[in-house]
């Protein structure tokens, strides 16, 4: 209830989305049970669900547009709001929190000046928390994108943080999206 | 159909097949406690409540999921479901708040409920309780307030929106404990799709959606809701003579329970502070023009001898100058049958005129015309319930949803339940083209020619019912021939809709075993509404949809009591029962019962009434309960007609637009303040009670005639309503066994002829009306007024959801006026960028009869070129724009289209004295490339130099500013053709 759907989408967005629409209604037939499918589809292309897109699919599911939302909404996987370019996710499990990672998740908080769940208004980062991915041996840990950094400490994740700016700003593409098709 | 035995707690019971557990106990006259079950909805199975104890079965399954097996043998208290249910309970009210004294719901809250019957625990509750989460209530609704942490997720706002009312405006959403009910986008529910019909409201077990209202009513009294012509069967809460709550009449065979927002919410206007109490007079020297400012400097207070003997001695001048038919009576739509039969038999036996008419003369009066020149009849053949048995729903120029909101639930669940298939014709996108097969979108006016060009698909494809033809129809032949010129290319020519699409619908309703038309103003109000009507019974004539279950012609009144008003003879030709009274039988027949000589000559109908007043020949004119100032078209004209009378007698409960013209004013009763009949729209006459004392000196409708008609020396004895009511079956053969006490159980549908006649669901069976159906060749004809390049746009006028007519009832409801406060007109984007306007802009809509000011909505609902304006505003008369052209036959106004024109008002303004900016809002883009423009005024106008245009046209303001920038873009005067000039 509390997460308000990202209204406002850019202008220069809405043709993406239009031209995604057209994609997938070859793709799929319309019926209520490739819903989730389609919801992958448009966060897949966009990087989350604009509510444009959800509307659309309701009405080529022939679902109230608050089953789409309710649906969708149900499941983690599924973001209402713009991601950055690079997605970073500090584990947040047991082992990883005994080796500290608080202080690294409040360290990069600090030095972006974001907080979990937001997006840096440079549209590069957006930090995500997770509850365990798994690699406790190599705590604690960070994935960046698809990429696991493990036996990380402060410094070392403000130095891979500069980085991946650095590579940023010497790429020539300017979106500050992300798209991971 | 099979019966199962099962035994439960030792109790032998016996349910039909397919029956579930749960239904079972209930016949066993045994209780479960429930919390997500409802009878009207399928099963849901979440609150687990239900569960029962099933020999060799595992587990404990719910009851309500559960279907019944021979020899079943259930159990429905052990020790282990008292334990699970109590846990159950006790995890639901955990975290609900323990304010129940507070709670306006504990008198009827389930939870409550339940928790007694399962014997909750303290100590348990503490222990589950989670660290308290409270979540903001949503009180966006001026109805009702939604407070989720009272909420239990049980699901039945969910369901209850989603299959009986067929919107889904909620669902559940997120996960978890995060788990709430929710509209698309987590917003306000008033900034959602939720149409405030309350069925949610209703049916909430706990006080999570709770209305508005603090008081809990102490008595109900069961009536009929007085807006559309659904009729739907209501009880009014009343406490402390207020109507607090309204609630759908469950056993009601019309609405089975529920409402929509004007009927659940709308009532309120009965209480309103602007109730006429007292008779009003005109006060001396102020004219009938000068009617707007202070009431009181209009009007002064009289007693109801004065004001009754001002209309009678009124009533005697004119008729002793210039004769009985120099007299017009309008009788109401709104009010009962019994008001309205007294008010025709003043007409015609006291005054000795037939100039009474009502406002069906502005709805379907071309349906009465049509349908009793085709079938003998002039009503919806079948009843609303054959919805349910229909293969096929045909939809024309009714914006059910909208228009009849109960009737068009019906329509959506026939589609999702009943695998209906729907074909919708209107111009506008409607709420039902989304579950449409096909939308034919066809242009304002084309009526004939697309339903023509079905049938003329239908005959190719020999989908036509030969025999029903041939043994129950006439005139076939000519018919038949006549539909040659409409083949698929003409036809896609004149409509505008894609030759397919007309091919398929005509497919789809030929193959059709079972078929309705539904259709409403969208197909009578043209100069063409006889012939739609026509066409339409030519269609169901031509598929052998008549007379049958799942069949029929439906046309969908507006008015609460318009079918009564008809029935009861409020028409300048016929008496009640449709006699005519060029009949010199029948005329006899009444001259006897009413024991006055009676006038042969037909009356005049509203619109010719409101004519001869403009002329001078009509010289009095007594309105009950109608508002002509704003329902007329080309309000100005009417205006006009009705400051020339000699005198205005207005009856009504409010100081409508028409009454403020008025020389004397009677305050009558509402609805909720009489006894009396409503005829709906399936013919269904029921029971109207009185739940109220009218306000201070406000009198019954037929008491106020009764006392004129005293004064006229012809006195009228009447007790009651019932007694007018006996009068009415008497000399009404179709209302013969009509009578108050055999009304109490859901009405009757007439014909019902005699006090044993179960009254007629289906007209038409076997045979029609008329002895045999009659085919009428149509031929297409255009509107009175098509676009031309001054008034390029057409505009249709219509409803909303959330207001009613010409607003005296729901404008005053506080509800329905908080929904939807302003005016708009609906204008496609296209067009909206074509003149620079944008969504709320104050836009000038001009015809060659008048100018309205409203807000702009840009909406795809209607097609570039058309517009959409809502009549139900005074302080913007969508009816100064309509045109006053009259069907030849029926005398229904155009109201369907008129050309109009657009503009930004402050542009209008702006542009009265300014030539350029003439140019620019007259013109389309590009005229000024033919200006003789210096290079210094081009550069500024290349430039959007806005300073520098000041300077030559006047300060500009801001709106205006914008605008002007954005119109010289699309001017395109470039520098090359600067150099070329």
């Amino acid at each position: 209830m509390e997460q308000a759907i990202y209204q406002e989408l850019p202008a220069e967005r809405m043709e993406e989305i239009e031209g995604l629409f057209a994609e997938i209604r070859k793709e799929f037939k319309g019926r209520a049970d490739e819903l989730i499918p389609m919801l992958q589809r448009v966060q897949r292309r966009l990087g989350f669900l604009p509510e444009q897109a959800l509307l659309e699919i309701a009405r080529l599911t022939g679902l109230s547009a608050a089953r789409v939302f309710g649906t969708a909404t149900f499941y983690a996987q599924f973001r209402f709001q713009p991601v950055g370019k690079n997605i970073i996710r500090v584990c947040r499990g047991t082992a990883c929190h005994v080796k500290g990672s608080n202080r690294i998740l409040e360290t990069i908080e600090e030095h972006l000046q974001v907080s979990p769940g937001q997006i840096t208004p440079d549209g590069l980062f957006t930090i995500e928390t997770v509850a365990c991915f798994g690699s406790c041996a190599l705590a604690p840990i960070m994935v960046v994108n698809d990429s696991v950094y493990g036996s990380l400490n402060r410094s070392r994740a403000l130095k891979l943080l500069d980085e991946i700016r650095a590579r940023e700003e010497g790429s020539s593409e300017k979106t500050p999206f992300r798209s991971l098709n | 159909m099979k019966r199962i035995k099962l035994a439960i707690d030792g109790r032998a019971v016996s349910v039909r097949e397919g029956a579930t557990v749960l239904k079972a106990i209930e016949e066993a006259g045994l209780y479960v406690p429930t919390l997500c079950y409802d009878p009207a909805l399928k099963s849901f199975g979440a609150c687990r409540l239900c569960i029962v104890e099933i020999e060799d079965m595992r587990g404990l399954p719910t009851s309500c999921t559960t279907p019944v097996q021979d020899g079943m043998v259930v159990h429905t208290e052990t020790e282990e479901i008292q334990r699970v249910r109590r846990t159950i309970v006790e995890l639901a009210i955990a975290n609900h708040p323990y304010e129940c004294l507070l709670c306006n719901k504990s008198q009827d809250c389930e939870l409550l409920k339940v928790a007694r019957h399962v014997g909750v625990e303290q100590g348990s509750i503490e222990r589950l309780r989670r660290a308290t989460r409270t979540r903001p209530p949503d009180r966006s609704n001026p109805a009702f307030d939604f407070e989720p942490d009272k909420c239990i997720l049980c699901g039945k706002c969910v369901r209850r929106c989603d299959e009986i009312v067929g919107l889904g405006a909620i669902d559940f959403c997120h996960r978890g404990y995060d788990t709430a009910i929710s509209p698309f986008g987590g917003r306000p529910l008033v900034q959602s799709i939720c149409q405030s019909c309350g069925e949610c409201v209703e049916h909430c077990p706990t006080g999570a959606l709770l209305p508005k209202s603090l008081f809990v009513p102490e008595r109900e009294i069961e009536t009929i809701c007085p807006y559309c012509g659904v009729g739907c069967s209501i009880h009014l809460g009343i406490r402390a003579g207020k109507i607090l709550r309204v609630r759908g009449n469950e056993k009601s065979p019309v609405n089975r329970g529920e409402l929509c927002v004007k009927g659940r919410y709308g009532l309120d206007f009965i209480n309103h502070p602007d109730r006429l109490t007292r008779p009003l007079i005109r006060r001396e020297g102020v004219p009938r023009n000068a009617s707007t400012g202070d009431v009181h400097q209009i009007f002064r207070e009289a007693n109801w001898n004065e004001a009754l003997e001002r209309v009678a001695r009124g009533l005697t001048r004119t008729m002793d100058q210039h004769g009985p038919d120099a007299i017009g009576l309008l009788s109401s739509a709104k009010c009962t049958n019994e008001d309205n039969y007294l008010f025709q038999k003043f007409a015609r036996a006291v005054l000795n005129t037939n100039n009474v008419d009502h406002c069906a003369r502005l709805c379907h009066a071309s349906t009465v015309a049509a349908a009793l020149a085709a079938f003998g009849d002039g009503a919806m053949s079948n009843s609303i319930s054959d919805i349910d048995h229909a293969e096929v729903l045909f939809v024309i120029g009714s914006n059910t949803t909208e228009c009849h909101p109960i009737i068009g639930r019906r329509i959506k669940r026939a589609i999702k339940n009943n695998g209906a298939r729907l074909i919708v014709a209107d111009p506008r996108r409607i709420e039902l083209c989304e579950m449409a097969e096909v939308h034919l979108d066809h242009l304002p006016g084309t009526d004939v020619a697309l339903l023509n060009g079905i049938m003329h698909q239908i005959v190719e494809e020999n989908l036509h019912d030969q025999s029903f033809i041939s043994e129950r129809c006439e005139e076939f032949e000519p018919f038949l021939e006549s539909l040659n010129r409409y083949d698929l290319k003409t036809v896609e020519e004149i409509t505008g809709v894609a030759g397919e699409k007309i091919r398929q619908s005509g497919l789809l309703f030929g193959k059709a075993k079972k078929a309705i038309v539904l259709y409403g103003m969208g197909i009578t109000q043209h100069t063409t509404g006889t012939d739609n009507v026509k066409t339409i019974a030519n269609l169901l004539m031509l598929t052998g949809n008549l007379g049958h279950r799942g069949t029929g012609f439906s046309p969908l009144r507006g008015q609460n009591n318009v079918q009564g008003a008809c029935d009861m003879g409020a028409l300048p030709v016929v008496y009640p029962g449709y006699q005519r009274v060029d009949n010199p039988v029948v005329r006899e027949k009444f001259e006897k019962a009413w024991a006055k000589n009676l006038s042969e000559k037909p009356g005049l109908t509203i619109t010719e009434m409101v004519q001869a007043a403009y002329d001078g020949q009509l010289k009095t004119l007594y309105v009950m309960g109608e508002n002509p100032m704003l329902s007329e078209p080309d309000l100005n004209h009417a205006r006009e007609a009705l400051a020339r009378l000699g005198m205005l007698v207005v009856q009504d409960i409010f100081l409508t637009e028409t009454a403020q013209l008025a020389d004397v004013i009677l305050p009558a009763a509402s609805f909720a303040e009489k006894d009396g009949t409503f005829t709906n729209t399936e013919r269904r006459v029921q029971r109207v009670r009185k739940a109220l004392d009218p306000p201070e000196e406000a009198r019954q409708d037929w008491e106020i005639i009764a006392e004129i008609s005293k004064r006229l020396g012809y006195p009228m004895n009447y007790d009651s309503s019932a007694e007018i009511m006996n009068e009415i079956a008497r000399l009404t053969p179709i209302y013969g066994g009509i009578d108050h006490d055999r009304l109490n159980r859901g009405g009757l549908q007439w014909p019902c002829s005699d006090m044993k006649h179960p009254g007629t669901p289906i007209l038409h069976k076997g045979q029609f009306t008329r002895g045999r159906g009659k085919f009428h060749v149509v031929h297409d004809r255009p509107p009175a007024e098509l676009p031309t390049s001054a008034y390029p746009i057409l505009l249709t006028t219509g409803r909303i959801l959330e207001h009613w007519h010409t607003g005296s009832m729901s404008h005053r409801s506080h509800v329905l006026e908080t929904l939807v406060p302003e005016s708009h007109v609906e204008i496609n984007p296209v067009d909206a960028s074509r003149l620079g306007i944008v969504e709320g802009d104050v836009i000038s809509l001009s015809s060659r009869r008048g100018t309205v000011q409203t807000k702009a909505r840009k909406t795809h609902r209607v097609r570039p070129g058309q517009a959409f304006m809502a009549f139900h505003w005074r302080e913007a008369p969508a009816n100064r724009l309509t045109n006053p052209a009259l069907d030849p036959q029926a005398k229904i106004p155009e109201f369907k289209v008129a050309s109009v024109k657009a503009m930004l008002t402050v542009l209008e303004m702006a542009a009265e004295d300014n030539r350029f900016l003439t140019a620019l809002a007259e013109n389309p883009a590009g005229v000024l490339a033919s200006y003789d423009l210096t290079p210094e005024h081009r550069k500024a106008l290349v430039d959007g130099d806005i300073a520098s245009i000041e300077k030559w046209v006047g300060p500009l303001e801001e709106r205006m500013q914008a605008w002007l920038k954005a119109r010289l873009r699309q001017e395109n005067i470039s520098e090359k053709q600067v150099s070329t000039i």
